[in-house]
């Protein structure tokens, strides 16, 4: 998107203000008003999920089993206490489970019936994620999803889509690219996208980040 | 309920279309939307399962129609009409009308990083052995309750099998109208062909997490 049609949007995000946008003011104002919210809290929220909690996270787990056998082990074993030593727990990742990803199988999450995401580590879901195409999709025709994602699995290979109905939130571990031997944790978190943790992607390879 | 939310394998969706470098929130009203959400969990007093079925219980119409925040919106405003926290000539005045009902507690800005790291864990103690163990083969029930379920559509009837015991967590289909009643949580895996038919692909597993009330012995 050109600068210029960046401004375009904002302009016209603030001149014409939506239903939706000026009931949400509505609702915001009563509930303040009521002493129900508190504007601060709300701004803390936001500025939570916009700068802190994110897929960085997710990615130094990644890395970090990548570079750690035994981390990897504790990883697969039982995610939430693995997790939580890098600092990562809470809401939408009280219980999280990481599939790992082999040459024979590619691992793929969904939630069909809302939007189930492991927050801690991937931060809030992309839209793509919540809408319809994707949950109706992901589980009849995963290799289909894949293939509006630009990319075909090696032939051969098995996929395993899990559909994300309780509160069991899951993790893809992608498989590591080769030709990174001896690179450091930070360097390793580099390669690993966001969509590489949900199954709709995979990692970089090293030429794309030099 | 069987609503217009539960998409498993409908067909008419069309294809998944990501967005590059995707911002978190598309407009302000949506960051507004999704804190307020949040923060009145606190006084409201009402679980997940309770704000799923607010989201998810309107004509298909109406649920399709909506933007996913937008949904948010309405599941929200609903639950606090409900519990007459606010009143709908409020939302139109765009201010407070009636006397504020007394709530328990509300999200201050120091009580936001504990309550999001301490989430909401749904498991409890057994209290009884699991029914099945991993291997052990199940039908999903046909059922189609009226009111919150967490079983979607395209496996009910099908034969799977147990792939993982996740301990017991509080079931949503009661916890909705507000009896936590936990059972027996598993995966269950479905091979694309069971699902799908002779269309399906052979080499896709499918799973759901599966509550033990909505499993039977084959």
């Amino acid at each position: 998107m050109t600068g210029h049609d960046h401004d375009h949007h904002h302009d016209h995000d603030h001149s014409e203000l939506s239903e939706t946008e000026l009931r949400v003011r509505a609702l915001e104002t009563i509930l303040t008003e009521k002493g129900y919210v508190d504007p601060a809290a709300l701004d803390l929220l936001i500025e939570t999920y916009e700068t802190k909690v994110g897929p960085r996270n997710g990615a130094r787990v990644v890395a970090r089993a990548w570079a750690d056998s035994g981390y990897r082990d504790r990883l697969l074993k039982d995610a939430t206490p693995a997790i939580s030593e890098l600092g990562y727990a809470g809401r939408q990742g009280e219980h999280i489970v990481a599939l790992e990803n082999t040459p024979h199988l590619h691992n793929m999450v969904v939630c069909t019936l809302c939007s189930c995401y492991p927050w801690p580590v991937l931060g809030l879901p992309p839209v793509w994620y919540k809408s319809a195409p994707y949950r109706s999709k992901a589980v009849k025709d995963p290799r289909g999803v894949l293939a509006d994602f630009g990319f075909e699995l090696p032939e051969g290979t098995n996929i395993r889509v899990w559909d994300s109905t309780a509160e069991i939130r899951y993790l893809v571990l992608p498989m590591r690219p080769s030709g990174t031997d001896g690179w450091s944790e930070e360097r390793l978190a580099d390669l690993v996208t966001r969509d590489s943790m949900i199954g709709t992607g995979l990692p970089k390879q090293p030429h794309e980040i030099a | 309920m069987d609503g217009a939310h539960d998409m498993g394998g409908v067909p008419w969706s069309g294809p998944v279309q990501p967005e590059p470098n995707e911002p978190m929130f598309h407009a302000e009203w949506e960051r507004r939307a999704f804190a307020i959400t949040l923060a009145m969990a606190m006084p409201g007093g009402w679980n997940i399962d309770m704000s799923r079925f607010a989201r998810e219980d309107r004509p298909p119409g109406d649920y399709l129609s909506k933007s996913y925040y937008q949904i948010w919106l309405a599941g929200l405003e609903r639950l606090m009409l409900e519990r007459k926290l606010i009143a709908s000539d409020e939302i139109e005045a765009g201010k407070p009308l009636h006397p504020t009902k007394p709530v328990a507690k509300t999200l201050t800005p120091d009580g936001v990083a504990s309550m999001l790291h301490r989430g909401g864990p749904t498991e409890r103690e057994a209290t009884s052995p699991a029914l099945f163990t991993v291997g052990d083969r199940v039908r999903a029930r046909t059922i189609h309750p009226l009111t919150h379920t967490r079983l979607p559509r395209y496996v009910r009837g099908h034969i799977g099998t147990i792939e993982m015991l996740h301990g017991v967590h509080v079931f949503p289909d009661s916890n909705s109208l507000g009896q936590e009643n936990p059972q027996w949580l598993y995966t269950v895996s479905f091979d694309g062909r069971e699902l799908w038919g002779p269309d399906g692909d052979a080499s896709v597993k499918i799973s759901v997490d599966a509550w033990e009330s909505y499993l039977e012995r084959v």
